[in-house]
């Protein structure tokens, strides 16, 4: 089933900053669909549109088939899971996962027994009684999705909601939100900035930037095959080149001419021309770093860099290299015999390879795309930026 | 290193000033006036040695159950016409912006500027038969031009109302400042209706802002005199008017004592009412608690 939840053109303005610009997208039935962005992309702002919240100055929301546009939030078969919580400090907390059901004028009998299968499903029966002022915050995140599940929605909204959790309790929360998922198996949104968590949970993940959608599609998608410099530096790591391209060979390869770096060789799945600009994208665990020069392969780069900087991680090590005006961030991991080789260590000269396949290139937009080159303000490191 | 009775030491000293404060002017004049109640009158205004009951005999002159009766209602109907007024106000000022905020709190407070008893004397003057407010509600036939506005209950609801209002609305802003409204959205999320998460969600929410108000109004509106005096006349007659009566008119101080330990008992009830209420989800949560342990 799809286009069971369809934004349709929605626009939203906040004096003069445009929120939400013509967004116009679907969910389908049943999946966990992020939206993921830096704050102030509008993710919030089309959530709170979703939920009632908010009206947008145009455009139209319709879930199953039905306009919800104009709609009170208490009149849409669709309840918010909030970033705070918001869990009524006065109520218990069997009163608080209560308060849907009492309020829709269930029986008794039917509000208990579907109280008592919530606590069940969220594992908390033996706290129904305590106050929302003697939890944790993990608790209280599960009750918060209890109290909407149990008014059965069309649609759950997840605003940001591990957020306030340290980030063991977040990768645990991450999981027990998707076994309920597959529980009661209605549409989740999930409203986060963190791509850990949105890769981790979506189905399909929307990547938001200025108030436009720059990208959907599953993770692996927008991981592999960015559109935008925006996703590709939002959603993981990379690095960047600007390049143009020299010449165009056999087996969908070409080679690019970038300034202040050796020429390298791209798989060229875009079909540019000869003279036809590009912004390059290189993951770094895309590269191989060693001391020894590797064997040279038709479709193999091969750069020489010193090392400048390394952080040991555990799971793997970040380099950082200086090939002539470039400073290349990458990923290695490691055998199990670390212990027994002398490591590479700062200020050595290394070899860096990469298969040109590995490389991902957006061309460069027309005037028109012209913010999905633009960066938003945010935390970037150091590696994505060329020096 | 503080240990736990270094902290008790130090809360003992902070709070040393205030309570001698309370003890000398407060404790101990209340139980003088408690005991003076046990004391004999004599001719000429003084009190006489000895003990004795008699004075607490008097207090069941026929006169009084129905004074007691307005003073008790009076007080009651003003304590929830000042919550109902209030709490919009309060929930306004809580959500306008800070400039208008800050200028309807200086509304608020605006008539502590004017003295007490010169802005009663203006209601006598809006009230009177001749009066500006008397002649508009002739004028646009909200009233006969017979009915009297000024000397009876009503003018002392009215007065009582007008003086206490705010009262009311500052501790009720001070909790719906204090609220989270994302409770509301919370609410309206879950079905509810604007009106349904008004009663449900904000009103326990300023719950302490509620109770304190209408402390902050019941209590004076009890021992209320001046008001009653002005405006009132023989039928909006108080308990306070009665107690001056006994003690200026007639130099009666034990049975104004009598009366005055009555109306301090008869306030104590509902603020030890409203400290147990407040003082009781903690004790609730904790006695529930305990039974999950169990």
């Amino acid at each position: 089933m799809s286009d069971f939840l369809v934004f349709e053109g929605v626009s939203k303005r906040y004096g003069e900053t445009q929120a939400v610009d013509s967004v116009t997208f679907s969910i389908n039935r049943g999946e966990i669909f992020s939206l993921l962005g830096p704050s102030g992309c509008g993710k919030t702002t089309l959530l709170r549109c979703c939920a009632g919240f908010e009206d947008p100055d145009s455009g139209r929301i319709i879930l199953d088939g039905k306009d919800i546009t104009g709609l009170p939030p208490h009149r849409r078969k669709v309840n918010t899971v909030f970033q705070n919580y918001a869990l009524f400090p006065h109520l218990s907390i069997r009163e608080n996962i209560a308060f849907g059901p009492r309020t829709a004028g269930w029986t008794r009998g039917e509000t208990d027994k579907e109280v008592s299968r919530m606590l069940e499903l969220i594992q908390m029966e033996e706290y129904a009684d305590r106050k929302v002022t003697e939890i944790s915050g993990g608790q209280k995140q599960r009750i918060a999705i209890a109290r909407a599940l149990i008014n059965r929605p069309q649609v759950l909204l997840l605003d940001e909601p591990l957020a306030a959790l340290d980030l063991k309790l977040r990768q645990r929360m991450l999981v027990e939100l998707d076994s309920i998922h597959d529980e009661v198996g209605i549409t989740f949104v999930y409203v986060t900035h963190d791509q850990g968590e949105a890769m981790g949970i979506s189905d399909r993940i929307a990547a938001m930037n200025l108030g436009h959608i720059e990208q959907i599609g599953t993770p692996a998608e927008i991981y592999e095959a960015p559109r935008s410099s925006f996703v590709a530096a939002f959603i993981g790591d990379t690095n960047f080149f600007d390049g143009t391209v020299t010449e165009v060979m056999d087996g969908s390869y070409c080679r690019l001419r970038i300034d202040g770096f050796p020429d390298v060789l791209a798989w060229n799945d875009k079909g540019l021309q000869v003279n036809n600009a590009v912004h390059l994208s290189l993951r770094p665990e895309k590269f191989n770093i060693s001391r020894e020069q590797p064997d040279a392969l038709p479709n193999r780069n091969v750069v020489q860099g010193t090392v400048e900087d390394i952080i040991y991680l555990g799971s793997h090590t970040k380099y950082w290299v200086r090939v002539e005006d470039y400073r290349l961030g990458i990923h290695h991991q490691h055998s199990r015999y670390l212990l027994d080789t002398r490591p590479i260590t700062w200020n050595e000269k290394v070899w860096i390879s990469w298969f040109a396949d590995d490389s991902y290139m957006m061309e460069r937009y027309k005037p028109e795309d012209e913010n999905l080159l633009v960066l938003p303000d945010m935390e970037v490191e150091e590696e994505v930026l060329p020096v | 290193m503080t240990t736990a009775a270094d902290k008790k030491n130090r809360e003992w000293l902070i709070t040393g000033p205030s309570l001698i404060w309370l003890l000398l002017f407060f404790v101990i004049p209340t139980l003088i006036v408690f005991a003076i109640a046990f004391k004999p009158s004599t001719p000429f205004g003084g009190i006489g040695a000895g003990w004795t009951l008699t004075t607490l005999f008097d207090l069941s002159n026929p006169n009084y159950p129905a004074i007691i009766w307005r003073t008790v209602w009076i007080s009651l109907v003003s304590t929830i016409i000042c919550l109902l007024l209030a709490v919009p106000c309060g929930y306004c000022i809580a959500r306008a912006r800070r400039r208008s905020r800050n200028i309807l709190l200086m509304l608020v407070i605006v008539p502590f500027w004017t003295n007490f008893l010169i802005r009663i004397f203006a209601w006598k003057v809006l009230l009177h038969p001749e009066g500006l407010l008397k002649q508009a509600l002739v004028f646009l036939h909200l009233c006969s031009p017979d009915a009297t506005l000024l000397y009876n209950s009503a003018a002392v609801l009215l007065v009582i109302i007008y003086t206490y209002l705010p009262f009311a609305i500052l501790p009720i802003y001070a909790a719906a400042e204090k609220f989270d409204y994302s409770l509301i959205e919370a609410s309206r999320d879950l079905g509810a209706t604007r009106f349904r998460s008004f009663t449900h969600v904000f009103l326990p929410g300023i719950s302490r802002g509620v109770w304190t108000a209408a402390l902050m109004v019941f209590i004076p509106a009890l021992g209320a005199y001046v008001i009653p005096d002005i405006v009132g006349g023989p039928a909006g007659e108080m308990i306070g008017n009665k107690i001056a009566q006994r003690t200026f008119v007639d130099r009666n101080l034990p049975h104004a004592s009598a009366l005055a330990a009555l109306l301090t008992l008869a306030v104590m009830i509902p603020l030890m009412i409203t400290l147990v209420r407040n003082r009781l989800p903690e004790t609730d949560h904790r006695k529930k608690g305990k039974r999950i342990v169990e």
